[in-house]
């Protein structure tokens, strides 16, 4: 469902782990953080977020723990195993390869 | 993620559903909540809030499923439908299926078999005797040679050391009961009374024995009886204690019955019944034996405390025979104590066993290893014919990981039924060693316990991963473009990968190779010892009437014995016949002596002894063993006559430096005897020992109650045992005779265990070869399936019939040489592991290589043959079209 608006797909994946590197959070913290952080550029589409947060966890590179909320409301946190953090830096690098590439076949003139 | 993590999370989302739904529902609400909050902060009302809240999300029910989704596509769900997939594969082939499986349960079953044996044996040979890890066995020693001990000397290490938690006597034993007219020897032990209590066994009936039961001459006529005995003879009489059992005619009081599956502990027998030591002289003729520091007899068992090494518990025993034998110098001079891990115990089957299980491990591992290289191959080839399948599924996005997987999943499938074919071969062979021994009642049973299913599941892991993991070293190379295209075809010998299938040949070649000599080795060893003359005639027959048993006492069986041996001699076909107290290479063993003799200066330290065996007139002329010097014994050497002697020519050698010892003194037990004849060597214990000082008394000097009866003559064994069977009965109905044996016979059943060597890597090395050659034959095979197109080729430029022949066959003859070359190198470095089975045979024997070669290039040939045969079928048109 992902519509051309909407992130390419796979790097839904890189923002999240990026996110959580910071501090372990909950999903609606995930994409409040993403879309501030992005001064509201990227929008994170909700339906998306937590089939990604949960396909993550399956392969083991976040973990989930419940906790309290700031609201005080029982809220699911996610934060990165070191296995992902290893994962997030490969494909860091792989990103800014790709990014650059691209910015210099755009700038050609 | 480390697995640690994954485990539970996989586990939950398997089997807590309810648990993941409900956590799933709380996360999304939390996330809904907050969204209402920001929309109602925004101005929105409350209800509108809530529906704009729904509608971000995108529909909460087609959100949650794609989380389940996510969750489902975990490690034990791929793992089923792998196997499930596996599953299809192997039914889609069943000929594959069947070829690989059956030559794992072959593997395996060979591996299982030979461990379970060397538990059941060697390791833990006696059910339900706890703590058996920590047992070792004692046994005396004469400056450096092996010689029982005695029950006083026990009784000292039992006081005396520290080390030992509980020590213990079991001496095997027999006794004689009459059924019929034929007599039978039913096999139990003389033990010391804590016996049961320091194996921890008890009687499921009655009790064990008191401690008071254990001494006291004959005070103690009470004996514990074996489950199989107590069914069998007594058909399991509930009311059997206190009933009673002539046991070599003393009548015993039953006081218990051993549970089902005790056996005692001896290996290579199963006890019937146990009496205790104070009824030693009931069992062993001679008296006073128990209490007498210099009559040694006993055979020994220590259980070590907890964390104490054998070296230790030597060192500590040692020291205490080093202080009997200051303490007590006229018996203990130069003796010591040596401490035996079970599987070394020299006074059973074990020690016996030992060398033949040493060289089966090694060689059921290579039988092992050829089975890998085998299955190994089979599935190469396999690989390559399903490279299309693989590729495709490269192609469509599964990665390499979940094909390996899969293929590690077919592995594990295969190796699973082929560990399970194997745990029942080794079940159905548990007993088969015993069938090795002939004429015998051997008990040789395997243990399949915990240890092996261990060690079993151990090669079936190791097994999958070969097996998985060769294709999948295959997989590796797989480039999507080449393989989607049509296979290209190659040319015969020249293919890149055929190096890693050619390799797996050389090596069965190689392995079968090594254990083919190995099996001539044992072969010709075995052929050695039985035709070696023994120093006697084999075809003598020999027996033995259970006097004692029957109540005889010592004028009366004398009588007995001059009056039957004269109806013997009496018997048509009969040339000549004679009494022994113990038969050469029996079970029973010779009398023994510390000897002196005149002239002969003993160096320090030294005690001559020497054994001797009891024979009437006429000994040596039935046993067709020559006097070389003075007379053979004759009816005037009686009890009132001078005694004398016949001795061997090794003690002629060794004590009288070859000089001729007739009219010279020898003494005997204390008494001086004169020696009135020299005879050639015989055997005496066994077909392979060393010359030994022996000599010989007439039995009337020396006499024995029930001696055996050798009988030369032309007639059958069957005629001659009716014949005597008939006459004993016609001086006393009463009295029954004993198996009637050849002495070939007997020289067969001291062999035995040269027989079971022989026999199981013979078995095994013809199951090498017959692997081998498959494996042989598939890589032929497949080669010339796969160069179908060169071969079409060649024969279509003019190539003959001969010429392919001649390509095929090179290709595959140069794979069965390379193995033998490597073969014929290693086997010259492994052989001398054979050592000490071999007799006088030399373990790089040219004959047994030579031999080894030529089964083995002929059996390749056979297996190179037919593909090469079919090579020559080849239609040139159908195979230049067919691309």
């Amino acid at each position: 469902m992902a519509k051309p608006s909407d992130l390419v797909q796979g790097t839904l994946d890189l923002l999240i782990l990026r996110t959580l590197a910071l501090q372990p959070m909950h999903g609606w913290g995930i994409a409040q953080r993403i879309r501030q952080v992005s001064k509201e550029v990227l929008q994170v589409n909700q339906g998306a977020l937590y089939p990604a947060l949960h396909r993550l966890e399956q392969q083991g590179w976040i973990r989930a723990k419940w906790g309290e909320s700031e609201n005080n409301r029982r809220a699911k946190f996610y934060s990165l195993t070191p296995d992902g953090a290893k994962y997030l830096r490969q494909e860091q690098a792989q990103w800014k390869r790709l990014s650059s590439a691209i910015g210099l076949v755009l700038d050609m003139s | 993620m480390r697995w640690y993590y994954k485990l539970p999370l996989r586990l939950r989302s398997l089997f807590r559903k309810d648990k993941a739904e409900l956590d799933l529902s709380e996360e999304l609400q939390f996330h809904l909540q907050n969204q209402i909050d920001e929309y109602v902060a925004q101005g929105m009302g409350p209800q509108e809030a809530r529906h704009a809240a729904f509608r971000s999300l995108g529909g909460v029910e087609q959100v949650k499923e794609e989380c389940r989704e996510a969750r489902r596509m975990n490690l034990i769900e791929n793992f089923m439908r792998d196997l499930r997939l596996g599953l299809r594969m192997l039914r889609r082939n069943p000929g594959f299926t069947v070829l690989v499986i059956l030559c794992l349960t072959l593997g395996i079953g060979a591996n299982t078999a030979v461990f379970s044996w060397v538990e059941g044996i060697l390791l833990r040979p006696y059910p339900l005797v706890s703590d058996q890890e920590r047992l070792v066995t004692l046994t005396g020693t004469v400056r450096d040679t092996r010689d029982e001990t005695s029950w006083p000397d026990l009784l000292d290490v039992r006081r005396s050391c520290t080390l030992c938690e509980t020590l213990f006597v079991s001496k095997i034993t027999g006794a004689t009961l009459s059924i019929g007219e034929r007599a039978q020897v039913i096999t139990g032990s003389i033990v010391s009374a804590n016996y049961f209590d320091a194996i921890g066994v008890h009687p499921i009936l009655g009790r064990g024995f008191e401690p008071d039961e254990g001494t006291g001459r004959n005070a103690h006529p009470v004996v514990v009886i074996s489950y199989h005995f107590w069914q069998s003879r007594f058909q399991g009489d509930p009311e059997i204690i206190g009933k009673t059992q002539r046991f070599d005619n003393v009548v015993h009081t039953i006081i218990g019955v051993m549970p089902e599956g005790f056996y005692g502990t001896f290996v290579g027998r199963a006890m019937e019944y146990w009496a205790p030591l104070s009824m030693l002289e009931v069992y062993d003729a001679d008296s006073g034996i128990l209490e007498d520091r210099g009559a040694r007899w006993a055979e020994a068992y220590v259980r070590l405390k907890l964390g104490v090494t054998r070296n230790q518990a030597q060192q500590e025993i040692s020291a205490i025979a080093a202080r009997l034998a200051t303490e007590y110098p006229a018996t203990n001079r130069g003796r010591g104590i040596k401490v035996w891990p079970l599987w070394e115990t020299p006074f059973n089957h074990a020690g016996h066993l030992l060398p033949t299980f040493q060289i089966m491990v090694v060689v059921s591992i290579f039988v092992l290893l050829i089975v890998c290289a085998n299955v190994g191959n089979l599935l190469l080839v396999r690989s390559f014919a399903r490279r299309q399948e693989m590729t495709v599924r490269l192609a469509m996005g599964a990665s390499r990981g979940r094909l390996l997987r899969q293929l590690v999943t077919e592995g594990l499938l295969l190796s699973v039924c082929g560990a399970a074919g194997g745990m029942l071969v080794a079940y159905w062979c548990r007993h088969a060693l015993a069938l090795l021994f002939p004429g015998d009642v051997v008990y040789l049973p395997g243990q399949i316990d915990g240890r092996v299913l261990g060690l079993t599941a151990a090669i079936c892991l190791v097994i999958t991963l070969a097996v998985g993991l060769v294709p999948a070293f295959q997989t590796r190379h797989l480039a999507l473009a080449d393989t989607l295209k049509n296979e290209a075809s190659a040319v015969m010998g020249a293919r890149g990968r055929a190096w890693f299938r050619s390799s797996l040949v050389v090596l069965q070649v190689t392995l079968s190779f090594i254990l083919l000599v190995g099996a001539t080795l044992l072969m010709q060893s075995l052929r050695n010892i039985r035709t070696t003359s023994p120093g006697f005639s084999t075809r003598v027959l020999a027996t033995w009437i259970p006097l004692e048993a029957a109540g005889y006492k010592a004028p009366r069986a004398q009588t007995f014995q001059d009056e039957l041996i004269q109806r013997i001699r009496a018997l048509p076909g009969v040339e000549v016949a004679a009494y022994a107290r113990a038969t050469p290479l029996g079970y029973g063993s010779f009398s023994s002596t510390a000897i002196a003799i005149d002239g002969y200066e003993p160096q320090t330290n030294e005690q001559p002894t020497a054994e001797y065996n009891e024979v009437s007139p006429d000994y040596f002329a039935t046993m067709g063993i020559p006097l070389r010097s003075g007379r053979e014994f004759s009816r005037a050497d009686d009890e009132n006559a001078p005694r004398v002697a016949i001795v061997n020519q090794t003690m002629v050698a060794r004590y009288w430096r070859g000089q001729d010892p007739i009219g010279q003194r020898l003494q005997v037990k204390g008494n001086w005897v004169q020696v009135v004849g020299v005879v050639k060597d015989s055997k005496y214990y066994s077909m392979d020992e060393a010359p030994r000082p022996f000599f010989y008394v007439p039995l009337r000097q020396y006499f024995s109650i029930e001696p055996d009866i050798y009988i030369r003559t032309t007639q059958p064994l069957q005629t001659v045992q009716t014949a005597l069977i008939r006459e004993v009965r016609a001086l006393d109905p009463n009295l029954a005779v004993f198996e009637m044996i050849t002495l070939q016979e007997q020289v067969d059943r001291s062999t035995s265990h040269e027989l079971v060597a022989v026999a199981l890597v013979a078995l095994f090395g013809g199951l090498a070869l017959l692997l081998a050659s498959i494996g042989l034959y598939g890589v032929m095979s497949y080669s010339v399936s796969q160069s179908a197109r060169e071969l079409g080729l060649r024969m279509a430029l003019g190539a003959g019939a001969s010429n392919v022949l001649g390509l095929v066959l090179s290709r595959g003859l140069l794979l069965t040489t390379t193995g033998l070359i490597i073969g014929v190198a290693l086997a010259l470095l492994l052989t001398r592991l054979l050592g000490n089975l071999l007799y006088q045979v030399s373990p790089r024997d040219p004959l047994a290589f030579a031999a080894a070669f030529a089964v083995m290039a002929l059996a390749s040939a056979a297996a190179c043959f037919l593909p090469a045969w079919r090579a020559t079928r080849t239609d040139p048109m159908r195979a230049l079209r067919a691309e």
